[in-house]
Parts: structure tokens; sequence; C-alpha cells
């Protein structure tokens, strides 16, 4: 039983550290109204640069998470250059800077995955701070991961606030009218291209920080880590828009997306409790995304109208024989 | 203080689909002009309009306004000069957003938008104030998001947006024509007093010819890409709709006026 709340426990940090890559994603997907696949390039990205700085220049942990949020902010910047001023469709534009990253994140490390063997993260640096296992009588296991939730809610912390201020400005105001009307941003003045590319800046920035928390809490980058972070990142967008449906604060949309990266890495520890091959996570991930984006087309289905009378029905008549005994008594 | 000369623009050139849709259109507007412009399907009203706002480039011309010869200006840089509505209510405004967020936006239309916060309390006064004026009960709704306001309302607030910062031109391309005809009404009659009461000069495609003659001090009539029919004072104010049905017969060589301008 033990394993079982250890293993959640682990996933919930986790959640965590990949919940900045969701809230990235989620000012292209969502905000901008781009499907931007350099996401999967510059997570990796971010993990390369701060593995490779660590391990080779020995430079402070907290020093690497910056460098490799600047990294992201030019892979974000190469996007919107190739989108808007070159004109290639976003998808596409997308997946060139993610191929071509591919190949730098390879130069950067000079191998296909860095370990940081021995070496001080920033997660090790917050459970120095914290007293020692023995101390509190605990497992060193369970201390580490204490230390990673602490470093996660203080990483989304940052940014949810960043964000619910930034977005919240002038500019902020004209990238989210950008991803809804561009033709009226235009008419008020506003040059979109511009718009999109600061969008695109800021998402990858954020997702590049988010690859490298990743790195540092699982103690290595590997070239391959961003393969399918967009999905994943997608999943926890849709679980937490599908659960806390009624979060219209922006605030409360930006923490409803850290919960749901959160409850898709509990969702995930507890299929594979259940015996799940880890090798079919991700197709089981893009069924769950598929399946979530197809909600608005599913719900005009005949099939879907009737379970939903059906449900309401069973659920009135509970309420009413409740209510009935509760007027007997 | 706005000149249209010699204004040329072919689309899909060098296709089967090439079609020229201004052909050597010239335009002289004056300081408080309000032109009513009309003329059949493809006879470059809506390309004219798009032409001056920066949509669309002309082929050959120049566009100068108040002697600034804007022919270049990309459509962001023009924007500050021109008030803009749309034939589609969705056009106007962004959906999702609130309607002081929408505002706001219209209320910074020419300035450079910096890191500042996107509404002030002060903007929060005017804005109800301004709404109040459009006598659509929207003054209470500041933080409703737009996408629920009916099309006649969005319309409304779009003509709003377009005069919150005063523009040296108003564009109105068919923006009525989406409208249910009591809706329409109200919101041509809403156009009228804002461009009287801030003297404005403006330019309105109508499909519409009894509209055409009733609002503006100004008529001109275009038919293949130039303008056939230029009447203003009070020549204009004698009009009747059977003038223009006549003068639009002359032109198009006994070719009929389409249903639509007919059944108006």
């Amino acid at each position: 039983m033990s394993s079982i709340l250890l293993s959640l426990f682990g996933a919930a940090s986790q959640g965590l550290t990949w919940a900045i890559l969701a809230l990235g994603v989620y000012i292209t997907f969502r905000i901008l109204d781009i499907p931007d696949m350099s996401c999967e390039g510059s997570f990796a990205l971010g993990g390369s640069i701060s593995s490779f700085i660590m391990v080779s220049l020995n430079w402070n942990p907290f020093i690497t998470l910056l460098i490799a949020t600047f990294f992201g902010m030019i892979a974000g910047l190469v996007t919107g250059f190739l989108h808007t001023k070159l004109k290639i469709p976003a998808i596409l534009a997308g997946i060139l800077t993610m191929v071509g990253l591919y190949s730098i994140n390879l130069r950067i490390m000079g191998q296909a995955n860095t370990a940081l063997l021995g070496k001080d993260t920033i997660i090790t640096f917050v459970q120095n701070l914290l007293p020692s296992a023995e101390m509190l009588g605990i497992k060193n296991s369970v201390l580490q991961t204490t230390a990673t939730i602490l470093v996660g809610l203080i990483f989304t912390g940052i940014v949810i606030s960043f964000l619910y201020w930034f977005f919240g400005t002038e500019v902020g105001c004209c990238i989210r009218a950008t991803g809804n009307n561009p033709a009226m941003v235009r008419a008020q003045g506003v040059n979109t291209d511009k718009m999109k590319i600061f969008g695109l800046i800021l998402g990858n920035a954020l997702v590049a920080l988010s690859g490298a928390l990743v790195t540092q809490n699982q103690g290595y980058a590997d070239v391959g880590m961003g393969i399918g972070a967009i999905v994943i990142a997608l999943a926890s967008i849709v679980i937490g828009e599908v659960i806390f449906s009624r979060a219209k604060n922006f605030a409360h949309k930006l923490i409803a997306i850290v919960l749901g990266s959160i409850i898709y890495r509990l969702i995930i520890a507890l299929v594979l409790q259940m015996g799940l091959d880890a090798n079919d996570l991700k197709l089981l991930t893009a069924c769950v995304v598929a399946l979530a984006l197809s909600i608005p087309v599913l719900k005009k289905t005949t099939a879907y109208i009737m379970i939903s009378i059906t449900l309401k029905k069973i659920a009135n008549a509970i309420q009413i024989k409740f209510t009935v005994k509760r007027g007997r008594k | 203080m706005l000149t249209l000369t010699n204004i040329y623009k072919t689309f899909n050139p060098n296709t089967v689909n090439e079609k020229l849709v201004l052909n050597g259109l010239n335009l002289e507007l004056n300081d408080g002009d309000f032109v009513s412009v009309i003329g059949g399907n493809g006879a470059g009203k809506s390309t004219m309009l798009n032409m001056i706002a920066g949509v669309h480039f002309p082929d050959e011309g120049s566009i100068v306004l108040d002697h600034e010869d804007i022919t270049k200006f990309p459509e962001h840089i023009r924007a500050k000069y021109l008030g803009r509505v749309f034939q589609d209510p969705m056009m106007g405004t962004a959906a999702n957003m609130e309607i002081e967020e929408n505002l706001a936006l219209a209320y910074r239309r020419g300035k450079k938008r910096g890191l500042g916060w996107g509404i002030t309390k002060e903007e929060r006064a005017l804005y109800i104030e301004k709404l109040k004026m459009l006598d659509l009960g929207l003054e209470s709704r500041l933080s409703s998001k737009v996408g629920l306001l009916s099309g006649g309302q969005r319309q409304a607030l779009t003509l709003l947006m377009a005069t919150l910062k005063q523009p040296k031109l108003l564009l109105l391309d068919e923006h009525t024509a989406a409208l249910d005809p009591k809706t329409a009404n109200k919101v041509l009659e809403l156009s009228d007093q804002i461009i009287k009461e801030n003297s404005l000069t403006a330019m309105m495609v109508t499909h519409n010819m009894k509209n055409a003659i009733q609002y503006g001090n100004r008529l001109i009539m275009m038919y293949d890409g130039i303008i056939i029919f230029d009447v203003s004072g009070e020549a204009k104010r004698n009009l009747h709709v059977s003038d223009l049905l006549e003068k639009f017969e002359q032109a198009s060589g006994g070719e009929f006026a389409n249903d639509r301008m007919i059944l108006s």
C-alpha cells in the first residue's frame, strides 16, 4: 500500500515540474491558437543546455535554468520568424524548428544523453536546506520528492504570477486578442506578426525552463526527452479544463492546468501500477487527448445526447427519492 | 482630405480567375464629407475601402490622407488614422474577450503598447458613459464576453470602438447588411448620430439605395472599378431611388440592377 502512496507522491512532484511545459503550450495552443510543434525541440533544448552547463562548466544550477529559458526564447523567435515573416504555415514552421533543434541538442551535449551524476541540482540544493531524512524519520527518497514538490510549487507559482500579470498588460491583451481575431487587432493598429512572435517566444521560454527543471529532477538529459511533449502538455491542459470547467478567472484557469498536469501524472502512475506496459504510455496519452479534443463534436452525436438525458433522469430520480425520504423524517 | 489617384487593382493576375477590380479610380474627399457608396456586386466598393485601410495594396496609383502619402503603409500603421466597421459582426470584435477589454484595445489605437495595465480605472468610467449613449444596456455588462452579444449589439460596439479615438476617416463597409431591418436601422441611426456629433469624415458602403439617399451629404455610384456618378449637397437631397436605377441602367448599358438593390 505504502508503495502505491509513494508512487502517487512521486507522480505529483513530477506533475509540478511538467506543469510549466503545459503552461507554455497553453500560451501558444490556446491563447495564440497556434499548434506549436517547436516545443518538442525546445523542451529537450532546455534539458540539454542545463545539463551541459552543469556538467562541463560546473555552473550553478539556478543560472542554468535562466540560460535554458533564454535559449528557449530564441527557439520561439525562430519559429515566429519562419511563420510570420516567411509565411510558412504555423505547424510546419514549428516542425522545422523542432527538427533543427534535434541536431543542435546533439551538438550541445556531444552525445545522445548526459547524466548529472554527483552534480548539485536545484532539487538537491533545496533538499539540503531541509532537515535531514533521519531527523524527520522518513526515507531519503521521500525527502527528495518533498524537495521536488517545493521546487515545483515555487516555480509554477512564479510562472503563474508572471503570466497573470503579463496577460493583463497592454501587450498581453493584444496577444490574447491576436489569437482571437487578428483582423480586428490590426484594425486597432497593432502589428499581429509581432504579437505572434512575442507569444511564441514566451511559450517556448517556459517549455525550455520546464525541460531544464525536468532534467534536474530526473538526473539526466536525453535528446529524445521532448518526443510527445506537446501531447503530454495537451493532455494536462484538457484534463485541467474538463475537470475544472468552472474556472473563469485567468489565474484559476492556469492553476487548473497545473492541477491537470498533476492529475495526468497520477493517472499514469495508477495505470502503470495496474500493469500497463510503459511502452504503451504514449499511445494511451494520444488516445486520451484525441478523445478530449473531440468532445465538442461528440457532444452533438445522438448517442451522447441520449446518455446525458438518461443520466440526468437518473440523477433527478435519485434526488426526488432523497427529498421524499427527508420529508418523511 | 483623402485623395485616391489612378488606382488600379487586379486580383489573381495571370490566372483564369484574373479580375480587374479597380480600373483607374479617382476620388477626392473633403473634410466632413459623409459619403454613401453604392454599386452592384463586384463594382469595387469593398475593395476601395480595403485599399484605403491597407488590407490590399494598389497595383498602381496613390492614396494621400491629410497630405501624407499612405499608399505603402501597412494596415496596422494606418489604423491610427482610420476607424473601421465591417460587414461581418464577428470581424470587428474579439469574441472571447470582455466588452471593456475590447474597448481598451480600441482606446489605444495608434498608441504604442507597453507593459502598463491593459485597462485603467479612469477608462472604465469613460466606457460606461459611452456605452450609455448606445442605449443597449451594455453599460452594466462591462465584463461580459463579447461573444454573448447579438449581431446588432456587436456592430454597435464596433462602431463605438471605431470612434472611441477620433479617426480622421471612418470606413463603414456594409456594416448593416448582416442585421435584421429593425436592428439595421438602429445601427444606421447610431452611425449618423456619432458622425454628426464628432463631425467625422466617413464613407459608407451600402446595398440599400434608400439608406444611401437618406444618409450623408454625398453619394457616389461605382461600376466596373470606377466612379460613374458623384452627387452632393442639394442635388443629392432631391435624389430618388428611380434616378439611381436609371443612372445604373445607363452605365451598365441596359443591364439591370441586381435583385438586392431593387428589393431594398
